[in-house]
């Protein structure tokens, strides 16, 4: 039982890692109905710029994750500007090879500039443990859980009490309609992939930091992560998170459980599981747990 | 209205869309306070000119003019803080909103407060409909209720000049003469009227003036007096054989 407990903590752990990646899709998906598959390489560009910061500049943590953040959502604003803005009204299909071929070509800088060797980002959260019964909780992933319901908590007030917020939701629903308001819809855009952004680097600092390493691989994933968001419903930040534990759980559960009673299932079969139950999920409910369906009224 | 100068004017525009020509040097002007209409069959270009008016269409020559200045260049934002507000077509509310939701988004670009307050009070009271139902989805209301929301979303812009894009499209019978009588009302308080409408009879009975548009080229520029006593236009628009 405890074993359980300790797996589903881990798992919270992880999911709530996802959780934060998955937001990041959502907020731009949200605003334009793109899906950003570029979004893990601005995760791993935000670790990497946090290390620098911290580690070549010698800056204080905190310091150097707040230059990640606002360094990630220029990164987010550029990409907009530069390609994406271009290819409005363009083909769904066309937006989304765009981001596709921008995650290896940020993969690549990243690899440039830092090299593909494992680096270390730093430890703020130090080795330090909670114990909650018999189960041991560790500091860095009370901190990953915590960071994941601030993000969320703040997106949901950003989206239902900003003004900012309630346009970018008029922009996702009907951008014409929303221009007409007097909405700059460029102006939307470019905020939700700053907000895009930011979160990456919170994602990727968390990822990266305390006692794993840092690694151009950081970005992958944002494959697990997408599972999360899909789960729920690719346009609810609530869902991302809820999304997140549940991927999160799942592949922890598989990790602790399966070599040892279902081991026909072959090595390391906990990194199909993300991939396994959004396939269920999907089925079952097409449009993912928390997703949208259309009101409309004729 | 020739003592007073026009808000909104069209100086020999030329609107595309990519290479297909849609409007024909047209020339109109809006004057505070009066109701226009803006005739024509279908596909006349008739949606294209209120969004050329209110900047969501570039033209290609010509200059749009607002307050005396051309503002060709200047986004849709900068007319809808200057009072110019639209009712589109089909009434496009954001459906997935609630009520109140829309009729914010109406005053997204508005900075005082207490008249925002004031104005949603004053929809409360003109649509008590609407104020039972502030928390429902826009896209779940009935069409007369849309309708209100509309109205309602455009004028939380303070607006100067409504343009509104066949506001009886999609209404029920009995609603259409409610729907003009509102307008009616909305121009007595003083906001200038641009309206586009299918219903010839029924627009250029409450209008001042009126053009026919017919493939992109205004073809009739009178007074609604001398429009509706035309026989070119009540053999083509009024239905008369
Ligand atoms: N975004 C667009 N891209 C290309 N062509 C367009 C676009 N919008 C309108 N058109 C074309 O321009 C012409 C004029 O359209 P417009 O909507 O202005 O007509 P309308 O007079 O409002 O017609 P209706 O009475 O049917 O509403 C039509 O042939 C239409 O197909
Ligand atoms: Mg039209």
């Amino acid at each position: 039982m405890n074993d359980f407990l300790q797996l589903c903590f881990a798992g919270m752990a992880l999911g709530a890692r996802y959780a934060l990646v998955a937001l990041g899709f959502v907020v731009i998906h949200r605003a334009t109905g793109v899906i950003n598959f570029a979004q893990g390489s601005i995760v791993a560009l935000g670790a990497y710029f946090a290390f620098n910061a911290h580690q070549t500049w010698g800056l204080p943590f905190l310091l150097a994750a707040i230059i990640a953040v606002a360094g990630c959502a220029v990164v987010g604003i550029i990409v907009e500007r530069l390609l994406l803005r271009k290819m409005s009204g363009q083909p769904v299909f066309s937006v989304i090879m765009i981001t596709i071929g921008l995650l290896f070509v940020i993969d690549q800088i990243i690899t440039m500039i830092w090299g593909q060797d494992a680096q270390n980002l730093g430890d703020p959260w130090g080795i330090d443990t909670v114990e909650a019964g018999e189960i041991v909780l560790a500091v860095v992933d009370l901190w990953a859980i915590g960071l994941a319901f601030l993000v969320v908590g703040a997106f949901f007030l950003f989206f239902r009490y900003s003004s900012t917020g309630l346009a970018m939701r008029a922009v996702a629903i009907d951008e014409e309609a929303a221009m007409a308001r007097g909405i700059s819809v460029r102006r939307v855009v470019a905020t939700a992939w700053a907000i895009a952004g930011s979160v990456a680097a919170v994602a990727g600092i968390t990822l990266a930091s305390g006692p794993a390493a840092l690694r151009p691989s950081v970005g992958l994933i944002a494959l697990a992560a997408f599972p999360a968001m899909i789960l729920g419903g690719l346009d609810s930040p609530l869902g991302a998170v809820l999304g997140g534990f549940i991927i999160g759980i799942t592949q922890t559960l598989t990790a602790g459980y399966q070599p040892a009673h279902a081991s026909w299932l072959g090595q390391d079969f906990q990194s199909v599981t993300p991939y396994a139950v959004m396939i269920l999920i999907l089925l079952i409910r097409p449009h993912g747990l928390f997703g949208t369906k259309e009101v409309e009224r004729l | 209205m020739s003592d007073q100068k026009p808000i909104l004017e069209f100086r020999d525009i030329n609107t595309h869309y990519g290479a297909v020509h849609i409007l024909k040097e047209v020339n109109l002007a809006i004057y505070p306070g009066e109701m226009v209409c803006l005739l024509g069959g279908n596909a006349s270009g008739k949606s294209t000119t209120l969004k050329t008016l209110l900047g969501m269409v570039t033209p290609t020559s010509g200059e749009v003019v607002l307050d005396g200045e051309v503002v060709n260049d200047k986004p849709t934002s900068y007319r809808v803080e200057r009072g110019i507000t639209m009712v589109p077509e089909n009434r496009r509310l954001f459906k997935r909103l609630s009520v109140l939701e829309n009729l914010q988004l109406g005053a997204y670009l508005r900075t005082d407060k207490d008249g925002v307050e004031r104005d949603l009070e004053r929809i409360y009271s003109m649509f008590p409909r609407v104020k039972e139902r502030l928390s429902q989805k826009a896209g779940t209301l009935s069409g007369g209720e849309q309708q209100m929301v509309a109205m309602g979303r455009a004028l939380m812009a303070d607006p100067r000049v409504l343009l509104m894009d066949e506001p009886s499209m999609g209404l029920a019978p009995s609603l259409v003469r409610t729907n003009f009588e509102l307008i009616q009302q909305i121009h007595e308080e003083g906001i200038a009227i641009f309206m586009v409408e299918q219903n010839a009879n029924m627009a250029l009975s409450l209008a001042d003036r009126g053009w026919v548009l017919q493939t992109g080229r205004v073809v009739l520029d009178d007074t609604a007096d001398a429009l509706l006593a035309n026989p070119e236009l009540r053999k083509s628009y009024l239905g008369e054989a």
